[in-house]
């Protein structure tokens, strides 16, 4: 699960990480009064789940709380395309409003599950407020990595052996220590799966502070972890993904044209590949899971359908525990629900076929059966392009 | 022969007494599979399809000497039930369970360095030996006892490979699913080297998908190690990067984990590569007839 930068940097100012003092601001007028009890100066910060804000035209500087006011006039309600986004952006609903302050040096800190190793890896550079990806293929020698067991804690030699690698200034070194070991006792204590600083700051009255911060959390853990459950925003996230969920449905939204439904991420996965391998594009990812209902599947065929940039609808399913003729029955009924106005191309394989073949033959829909994965991604492919031609 | 299981092996039912533990235990059982007890706390002295069951594993241990214990047990609770079967000296144990808190599972790895124990999973359909043992949700029906042992991190994934190899009159040895999260117990290199080190098994599919750097390494041991013939297929060549599909494991991220990368590193191993899913048991066909063993694998 993703959160806001603001959420993020409460979270962290609460373990007594520095970070600069900032206000929500959900109106123009509430940004010009949070830019006022910063003296005026002051940077406004779009918040949206997306990497990239900066070059996208999200963060301005504001020298007045006039200014301030102006820019979220702006800002609220604009499309905010990054490269993470996609080509449709994301819709900005939140402010955040910063005290600006003065910076000597941009440096990165991260921290994070490495999962080959079962343990935790701090990630700092001292390249700050660039992509970390990039400075990792241009400039590996720049990146330190430190591991940390999830058992025994950050170690003072740790902290060193970072500082060192990315010329932090001795002086600042009794602080860093304690923004590790803070941010590792927070990523244990909320089930995080990463937390990144970039920039990390040092500023002109020679103090560290987290410029911008980004956490992500473990969504098995949520359950356990009711506060930060809370600080969900559901509207940065896709309505059908959010209805998905409600079915225990695993899927995510693409931009291709054949919507899937299958069981099993595995196959999910290869299904999406197959149908780009005979040159066409998957509308989604869509695991059933193993113990899906009748229920479940007639509510994801919805979802598929509720789609406008479906052409296509390929059902893939190897039945090992989940039987075929559930799935069968769960297509039946979507189909008595909503009216199918795309081809259905129907691969059953596994537990019960036969039934759920019967199923399908006696139901009278006018579904494309198919005999294993490779005819059912041809025939689909084969329909979505011949759709285009005409 | 086959590896890890077979039909002397004394199976536990953790979670016996849930929906799922209680329908698996019928189908295992069905399978021919010899399950000698259950565990759920407080429910001990209850039985479950003839199988009795006990408080905790260590009683259930003394018992019945159940040798493997098969978890069922929700996602908050998984991990203690992993630790109890550890500590109950059990040397295998297979974790069925989806969803459990990936910190967890980092406590469970630590905790299991260097003490003789070995865990399949969590978030797997278990493993099989066709017409032997089958512990898990694997469908048996689709098996063949024969000589090609697969590997896999996906559930439905390694019945496409499996069911393509017994329509191609190939049998398993063993197939094992090693499960999708980013954490877990027993992973590629070390299943290869135990289907290198078994005189029934010809070759060897293996089944990964994007992210961590499992099949780097299974190359790596593909190219300095085996002897024997791997075919492989990679899922997730298309996906987007920074979505997390289905699996835990599941995800591209800083460019790591492609799918590219681990395809690269697979056929400079001289491993066969199937280039859809379609297409797994035909390549691995390919790879035993190149190596001059078809005739070893096909079934009598």
């Amino acid at each position: 699960m993703n959160i806001h930068e603001y959420q993020a940097k409460e979270l962290l100012a609460a373990y007594g990480v520095p970070v600069p003092a900032g206000k929500l601001a959900l109106t123009p007028k509430e940004a010009y009064e949070a830019a006022k009890g910063f003296g005026g100066k002051a940077v406004v910060k779009a918040q949206a789940h997306c990497g990239g804000r900066g070059k996208a035209g999200g963060v301005k500087l504001a020298r007045t709380a006039e200014e301030a006011k102006e820019l979220a006039k702006k800002m609220i309600g604009m499309k905010l395309i990054t490269p993470q986004t996609g080509a449709d952006g994301k819709t900005v609903r939140k402010l955040y409003v910063t005290e600006m302050i003065g910076i000597k040096k941009e440096y990165y800190l991260s921290l994070l599950t490495d999962s080959a190793n079962a343990c935790l890896s701090f990630i700092a550079s001292s390249e700050g407020g660039t992509e970390i990806e990039k400075v990792s293929a241009e400039h590996p020698e720049k990146i330190a990595r430190e591991q940390v067991s999830a058992e025994v804690g950050v170690k003072g030699y740790t902290a060193r052996l970072l500082a060192k690698k990315i010329g932090l200034p001795e002086e600042n070194l009794r602080e860093f220590t304690q923004i590790l070991q803070k941010l590792y006792r927070c990523y244990l204590e909320n089930d995080c799966t990463l937390i990144e600083i970039n920039p990390l700051v040092l500023t002109d009255k020679e103090g560290l502070s987290a410029l911008d911060a980004k956490i992500t959390f473990d969504d098995n853990a949520l359950p356990r972890r009711p506060e930060i459950a809370a600080l969900r925003d559901e509207l940065e996230e896709d309505p059908k993904e959010i209805e998905a969920e409600k079915y225990g449905l695993n899927y995510i939204a693409l931009d291709g044209s054949i919507g899937c439904m299958v069981n099993g991420a595995g196959l999910a996965m290869a299904t999406m590949d197959i149908i780009k391998h005979f040159g066409a594009s998957p509308a989604n990812f869509l695991d059933v899971g193993g113990s899906a209902n009748e229920e479940k599947i007639t509510a994801a065929f919805g979802i598929l359908l509720s789609d406008r940039h479906v052409k296509a609808i390929l059902v893939n399913v190897f039945g090992g525990i989940m039987k075929c003729d559930i799935i069968a029955s769960g297509i039946v009924a979507a189909a008595k629900k909503t009216a199918i106005g795309v081809p259905v191309v129907v691969r059953l394989e596994g537990t019960n076929v036969e039934k759920g073949k019967e199923i399908l033959r006696e139901s009278g829909l006018s579904l494309i059966s198919a005999d294993d994965l490779g005819d059912a991604a041809r025939k689909c492919v084969a329909l979505v392009k011949a759709g285009e031609e005409a | 022969m086959s590896i890890l299981i077979n039909s002397e092996t004394k199976l536990l039912v953790c979670g016996v007494t849930g929906s799922q533990g209680r329908f698996h235990t019928a189908q295992m059982l069905a399978y021919g599979t010899k399950i000698v007890g259950g565990v759920t706390p407080g429910k001990g002295g209850q039985s479950v399809e003839g199988v009795p069951v006990f408080d905790t594993v260590r009683e259930a241990v003394e018992n019945t000497g159940a040798d493997a214990a098969v978890i069922y047990v929700p996602p908050m609770f998984a991990a203690d039930s992993i630790i109890e079967t550890v500590d109950a000296g059990l040397a295998l144990t297979v974790c069925i369970t989806e969803g459990i808190p990936v910190l967890d599972m980092m406590r469970v790895k630590n905790y299991m360095r260097g003490k003789p124990a070995r865990l399949i999973g969590p978030n797997c359909p278990g493993l099989i030996t066709p017409g032997e043992c089958k512990v898990g949700i694997l469908p048996g029906y689709i098996c063949r006892k024969g000589h090609v042992g697969v590997i896999s991190r996906s559930g439905t994934l390694t019945y496409e490979a499996v069911k393509q190899l017994s329509d191609r009159g190939i049998g398993q040895s063993t197939a094992v699913g090693i499960g999708g999260d980013p954490i877990r117990g027993t992973g590629f290199v070390e299943l290869l080297g135990m289907f290198e080190n078994d005189p029934d098994t010809e070759a060897v599919v293996l089944i990964g998908e994007i992210g961590g750097s499992g099949e780097e390494e299974a190359a790596e041991f593909i190219r300095t190690k085996m002897t024997k013939p791997v075919a492989a297929f990679i899922s997730g060549q298309t996906a987007p990067k920074g979505k997390r599909m289905g699996h835990a494991g599941a995800i591209i991220s800083g460019g790591r984990g492609t799918a590219a990368s681990k395809l690269e590193a697979l056929g400079n191993a001289g491993v066969t590569l199937a280039p859809t899913p379609d297409r797994i048991g035909e390549f691995l066909e390919k790879a035993v007839k190149e190596a001059g063993v078809y005739e070893r694998c096909l079934l009598n």
